[in-house]
């Protein structure tokens, strides 16, 4: 399963990032790195970007991005 | 950025004379607030060599020392992903500042260390403002920072920029760690076993390598960037990631944790600041629920997030157009004034050719241009507002779905509403895009959105040719084609010439906080400068240039002798004074619709009829067209010189009269569509040539702009001619 899988209020522990190139360093730079935990917050007004917390802070990204970022399969409500 | 000091002579204590100091930090670390409280008017603002982003510096006494303070745009990480980050990088890679001070958010301790690791892996001293401490210590954090101080090697000052608090300590210890590099002891940053293995390896082919381009980087700090394969050190080394000491070094590396060298290095840098934080930082128990959250809760709600931010928009827009007005007026005034006492300075009805350059050309040109820095001014405070707060990022947040689709970034919003003001501050506001196929698209689009300068052009035409039930829906049709136009038009810029990948959206949401006045103060003026340092330059320039086409090469003496006569007669023969100035004023109308006729733009006008012809615009529309150049709202002004009513402005009924019996509804809505969509203004091309840094797109807006603009119109008047719309 991946980022985008979640609704707000759901949260994952990441395992990989399925891309390449300047999007994935950026992701890592910003703490999209695996085993950090992360939880949807929010969904934007038109349903497109959503907010997410890690690493204490609040990073929005839209859902074609997150879907490259997969999660352990475990799900906490 | 010269420095004055020998950067080798590390161990002569205290004898060098200038000290350069950087700050970089992470976005949203609270920098310029620092920057502000240690320099504060002292910082001058300039571009970076190359690029518009803004560069700003100080030089400062300090207990006898001389200090350069740089403040480098904010930063996430060293391998660049943004200009504003490459500005960053390159100058802590080549210019190697004595210090650098690394802001970081004392309440998101974490991503910022993440950075500050690989500060210090580039060997330059390093002093840490831990700012926002009060904010961290309400949250009810206890964050250790002798115990971080020893983890790093570095001095940690807490601070707090708002309130002046630990400034003075902090570029204390600053100057005494650049003075005394024996006390700079930066913990050896190590990876895991497998990653230092290789490392020694490429250290040892590095040491003897035939390439000598690098000699300058940091041996380590080379090596860790090769082994990850960061394109730009791959450049500037001449060393490619895949050769084959690289390759030999990494095996073992890539076979026991994949190839993905990258990931694994931001993995662990990612575990050195984890492990820092849990040593150095203790979080109460429960997590209060943020401010932040709760503000977030309203102001991004499904339901009234987007009323709430459509409200937010129209203050902003109604801040910067309703409050600039009365100053406008006045700046308007002061000119005039100005204008008369010059004009005074010759005696009355005299034809010097330097009073009209003086009143007409520059004091009316740069007056033009002037007017707008009220509103300039109140749009940037707003936008300071804006962005100090954090309310700027969820704009981006709330707006992306619908940006997205016409291939650009949620921030490119902002400028493209700024654009029904007006054009100029509408492209200066396109520096808070990050990337640059996305601020050249919105740049070059931006005029499509009707300016506030245009609306008299509108407000003459409409009720000239349409009846009152008509007047607003065909204001309101003006409007939109212009939106759907700017969308078109960037969704094809985007697919052809500014072809690309759309930017990813990746942004942090910073916490919302109270913008501080100083600041935000600072930030205004700084922007206004620019604007008002671009007027006194090229626009100033251009007016003159103007001036001198509508002006040149004046009435043939023969014409001149004509009206002159006319005049004299007319002295003589009427005696009732309210007929003679009637009469008076015909022929001064008239010679000056002569001498239009007869000007350099006018003659242009003429030349240029036939090609108008298809458009239905004849001559006299030409040459207004021209003029319009100058400023949009000047083509009433030069209707009225051709059409011999002297001064009007867009309520004057006589023009009205004369454009309804020359001209047919059709004409009139393509004169619209025309001067909706061709060249922008001067000033908006000076800006968009200054901000783009290359007049190739301010040539390419103005051209690509006229030439939409005529088709647009070909078409509309074609059509309705052979249709009969519109032909009375």
């Amino acid at each position: 399963m991946t980022l985008a899988d979640l609704r707000p209020g759901q949260s994952g522990e990441i395992l990989k990032i399925n891309i390449a190139g300047a999007l994935k360093r950026r992701l890592m730079d910003m703490g999209v790195v695996s085993g950090t935990n992360v939880r949807v917050e929010k969904v934007a007004p038109l349903g497109d970007p959503i907010e997410v917390r890690i690493k204490s802070y609040s990073l929005s990204l839209r859902r074609g991005e997150a879907k490259n970022i997969e999660l352990e399969a475990t799900l906490l409500p | 950025m010269t420095k004055e000091h020998d950067s080798g002579n590390q161990n002569n204590k205290a004898t060098r004379k200038t000290l350069t100091i950087v700050v970089a930090g992470n976005p949203n670390a609270g920098k310029s607030t620092l920057i502000n409280a240690i320099a504060g008017a002292r910082l001058h603002v300039g571009n970076w060599p190359g690029v518009t982003v803004e560069k700003k510096s100080a030089d400062f006494e300090y207990q006898g020392r001389r200090i350069t303070l740089v403040d480098l745009p904010g930063t996430y990480s060293l391998s660049p992903y943004t200009q504003e980050e490459v500005i960053a990088r390159d100058y802590l890679v080549h210019e190697k500042p004595d210090m650098i001070i690394n802001v970081v958010d004392a309440t998101n301790l974490e991503r910022n260390l993440y950075f500050t690791f690989q500060l210090l892996e580039l060997g330059i001293p390093l002093v840490m403002a831990l700012n926002m401490h009060d904010e961290a210590i309400q949250k009810g954090f206890r964050i250790d920072t002798e115990k971080m101080e020893s983890i790093l090697g570095s001095a940690v000052i807490p601070t707090v920029a708002t309130k002046h608090e630990g400034i003075d300590r902090l570029i204390e210890t600053a100057i005494a760690f650049a003075d005394d590099p024996d006390r700079h002891a930066p913990c050896a940053i190590r990876y895991g076993e497998d990653i230092e293995a290789a490392v020694k390896t490429v250290l040892g082919v590095l040491q003897e390598y035939p390439q000598n381009n690098s000699n300058r980087l940091p041996k380590r700090w080379l090596t860790l960037k090769l082994m990850e394969g960061d394109e730009l050190v791959v450049k500037e080394s001449g060393i490619p990631a895949d050769a084959p000491f690289l390759m030999k070094a990494t095996r073992h590396l890539r076979q026991a944790h994949g190839e993905d060298i990258e990931a694994l290095m931001a993995d662990e840098r990612y575990g050195l600041a984890a492990g820092l934080t849990r040593e150095a930082l203790q979080k109460p128990e429960k997590r209060k629920r943020e401010l932040t959250e709760r503000i977030d809760a309203v102001f991004l709600n499904r339901f009234c997030g987007m009323p709430l931010f459509l409200v937010l928009m129209y203050l902003v827009f109604a801040l910067t157009f309703t409050l600039g007005e009365p100053p406008m007026g006045w700046i308007e005034k002061i000119f005039g004034w100005s204008g008369s006492i010059i004009a005074g300075l010759w005696p009355e009805g005299s034809e010097s050719l330097l009073k009209s350059l003086l009143v007409d050309g520059i004091i009316g040109g740069v007056g033009g241009v002037i007017v707008f820095l009220p509103n300039i001014l109140l749009l940037f405070l707003a936008i300071a507002i804006l962005e100090d707060s954090g309310y700027m990022a969820r704009v981006a947040f709330i707006m992306d779905r619908l940006m997205h689709k016409i291939g650009l970034h949620g921030k490119s919003f902002i400028p493209m509403l700024i654009g029904f003001g007006c054009s100029v501050p509408a492209i200066m506001a396109t520096r808070t895009l990050e990337n640059r196929r996305d601020r050249l698209t919105t740049m070059l689009v931006t005029p499509l959105m009707s300016c506030g300068a245009r609306l008299p052009i509108y407000l003459l035409i409409i009720p000239a040719f349409f009846p009152p039930a008509w007047h607003a829906p065909m204001l309101w049709i003006i409007y939109v084609i212009g939106i759907l136009l700017a969308v078109v038009t960037a969704k094809l810029l985007r697919s052809t010439l500014f072809k690309g990948e759309s930017v990813p959206f990746v942004m942090e949401l910073p916490p919302y906080r109270i913008p501080t006045p100083k600041g935000v103060l600072i930030h205004m003026w700084e922007r206004g400068w620019l604007y008002l340092k671009k007027a006194g330059t090229i626009i100033l320039g251009i007016s003159i240039l103007m001036w001198a086409m509508t002006t040149f090469p004046g009435l043939p003496d023969s014409d001149a002798t004509r009206f002159e006569k006319e005049r004299q007669a007319l002295q003589a023969e009427v005696t009732d004074k309210e007929e003679k100035d009637k009469k008076l004023t015909s022929i001064d109308n008239q010679a000056g619709e002569e001498a239009l006729r007869y000007s350099i733009t006018g003659r242009i006008g003429q030349a240029i009829e036939p090609v108008l012809k298809p458009l239905g615009f004849d001559w006299k529309i030409g040459t207004a067209l021209i003029g319009a150049f100058a400023a949009k709202e000047v083509f009433v002004a030069q209707m009225g010189i051709i059409y011999s009513v002297g001064k009007a402005n867009e309520e004057s009924e006589t023009l009205r009269e004369k454009l309804k019996s020359t001209y047919t509804p059709l004409i009139g809505f393509c004169i619209m569509l025309f001067c909706l969509i061709s060249a922008p203004c001067m000033a908006t091309i000076a800006v968009t040539g200054r901000e783009s840094g290359s007049w190739k797109w301010a040539m390419l807006q103005l051209g690509g702009l006229t030439l939409l603009a005529y088709a647009l119109t070909f078409i509309v008047f074609q059509t309705g001619s052979l249709l009969g719309v519109g032909i009375r």
